[in-house]
């Protein structure tokens, strides 16, 4: 096994670097590592085929834009605005802090699916947050609402890993296993609640920062 | 799969394609998007894989992947011009609709299990997403009276301001898929045990968990990167050599790997997604918008690691 398969990471960088179209620079990547270990363009093409058909799932959750669209089109957008307006005290570290708690609550329960970018952010969080910004400029109003996607992403990424039959558990427990090691997942659950409490705390420090530095 | 009239992935991806065809017919009718059969063939082609792919092969599928990507970088996707918005409704009937989706995954992931002969119980969680769809759309169709090409129109627009980062989490997976094959995991952590000081058991600590994070951050995803460190540093060294916990060594150097992924445009769903739907300029904002989390945490799940693991 040689370094040069190691060039695909290099032309991803670059790619990424030099922001050529994404889509190409992957395919690229591809070919590069490949070729690097020793594997024809038949091969690498079917490879990448073959992955790209076992992840069809990824893509499903596309469907959800019909009604996503139907309900924007009739002021779903407007009235989530409205709704965090007419709150007292509602600002956005006390919006985004609920809300992370809320997704790492749910997520430590299993249950991931029930919000998501397509799903509640775009639709109602992210309108959200701007109606509890108040953003002064449009640079700011991209800011806010790059912060409740991520806010989203952190709460998912920092709840699953307490339930013990998500999949990177189950993936883990895999492992040991192979290796002599056996672990209940629970086991290992328990040990993803440290990192979990402190990136709630780290998240919501930030955004109460953010929001001291504005005031 | 057991029962014939089992529920599972084969119906959802049914749906998902006739969606997908849907959005390209309206695709190439849209007369304000100059790149209007760009458009229509990206999505034809998506719907395609959604409806056939099973049956195109490997080497088609990939030939499949390639003409995505060719329209992508040659011609690009386009937009249209969006409709004037509807009068807008009470906002708690919007509300109660735009939780119909949520809801269902909800009670679909719950309740399926209890029916495994209906529903195939490890894709509960997808067949209640698109039962939800379905739902909300039979409420939002009978309560709104839309015109019946309404929702596909909105989704459509949708998808066109998404674009071809509607396919890149789906094309990671299956660079991810090349890499393995081409044995890069293996590389990396002969690299990662190389670099560390002989007999230092901060210096593994450090490897490991930073190492974590660097690997998923070019893989875009922590569970590539996991089998790879574990078995370089984590096992070998973590739990054998220096007796660390084998739990707490394998979660929290997930948890390592986790703040990899909010650092990475790789983990494209995550983080170049919602970008595109938020309708952001700059396309690593979403990243831009962790890195401040994630790098602190970063330090302490590497300081739990060291203070967990050796007790």
């Amino acid at each position: 096994m040689t370094m040069l398969v190691l060039s695909g990471i290099a032309v991803m960088v670059v790619g990424f670097v030099l922001r050529f179209n994404p889509p190409l620079v992957v395919v690229a990547a591809a070919a590069v590592t490949g070729l690097a270990a020793g594997m024809d363009l038949h091969a690498i093409i079917a490879a990448f085929g073959k992955a790209f058909n076992d992840t069809r799932y990824v893509s499903v959750i596309w469907i959800v834009l019909p009604v996503i669209g139907l309900l924007e089109r009739y002021g779903l957008q407007q009235r989530a605005r409205e709704l965090v307006a007419a709150m007292k005290g509602a600002t956005l570290t006390r919006l985004l802090v609920g809300y992370m708690l809320l997704r790492q609550l749910t997520a430590a329960l299993g249950l991931t699916s029930i919000a998501g970018h397509a799903q509640t952010v775009r639709p109602l969080l992210a309108p959200m947050a701007e109606a509890a910004a108040a953003p002064a400029t449009p640079a700011e109003a991209e800011e806010v609402r790059a912060l409740a996607a991520a806010t989203d992403n952190i709460g998912l990424f920092f709840g699953e890993d307490i339930f013990i039959a998500i999949g990177s558990i189950l993936l883990m427990k895999g492992f040991l296993e192979q290796q002599g090691i056996d672990l209940a997942p629970f086991d290992l659950s328990v040990w993803a609640i440290p990192s979990a409490v402190a990136a709630f705390a780290i998240h919501s420090l930030r955004l109460w920062l953010r929001a001291r530095r504005r005031a | 799969m057991t029962g014939a009239a089992m529920i599972g992935l084969a119906q959802v991806y049914m749906l998902a394609g006739l969606v997908f065809a849907a959005f390209a017919v309206l695709s190439a009718r849209d007369a304000s998007n100059p790149k209007r059969l760009a458009n229509a063939a990206f999505w034809g082609l998506l719907a395609l894989s959604m409806l056939a792919g099973d049956r195109l092969g490997d080497f088609g599928n990939g030939l499949l992947v390639l003409a995505l990507v060719g329209i992508a970088a040659v011609k690009g996707l386009g937009r249209g011009s969006q409709s004037p918005a509807a009068a807008p409704r009470s906002g708690k009937g919007l509300f109660a609709l735009a939780v119909v989706i949520p809801l269902a995954a909800l009670a679909g992931t719950l309740g399926f299990k209890h029916f495994p002969g209906l529903v195939d119980p490890k894709q509960a969680t997808l067949v209640s997403l698109a039962l939800g769809v379905i739902l909300a759309l039979g409420l939002g169709m009978a309560w709104l009276r839309p015109r019946a090409s309404e929702p596909l129109e909105e989704g459509r627009r949708l998808m066109d301001a998404v674009g071809w980062a509607a396919v890149l989490p789906q094309m990671l997976a299956s660079l991810g898929a090349v890499f393995a094959l081409a044995g890069v995991g293996e590389v990396v952590g002969q690299l990662a045990t190389a670099i560390i000081p002989e007999g230092s058991r901060l210096g593994a600590v450090l490897a490991y968990g930073l190492g974590m994070a660097a690997f998923t951050m070019v893989m875009g995803n922590a569970f590539a990167a996991f089998p790879v460190m574990a078995a370089a540093i984590g096992l070998p060294l973590l739990i054998h050599q220096y007796h660390g916990d084998p739990a707490v060594v394998a979660a929290i150097g997930m948890l390592s790997g986790f703040c990899g992924t909010l650092m990475t445009p790789m983990a494209a769903n995550f983080n170049v997604v919602p970008a595109a739907l938020l309708d952001l300029k700059d396309r690593n904002a979403v990243v831009k918008a962790q890195v401040p989390t994630a790098l602190p945490l970063l330090l302490v799940n590497i300081a739990l690691l060291w203070f967990l693991a050796f007790r």
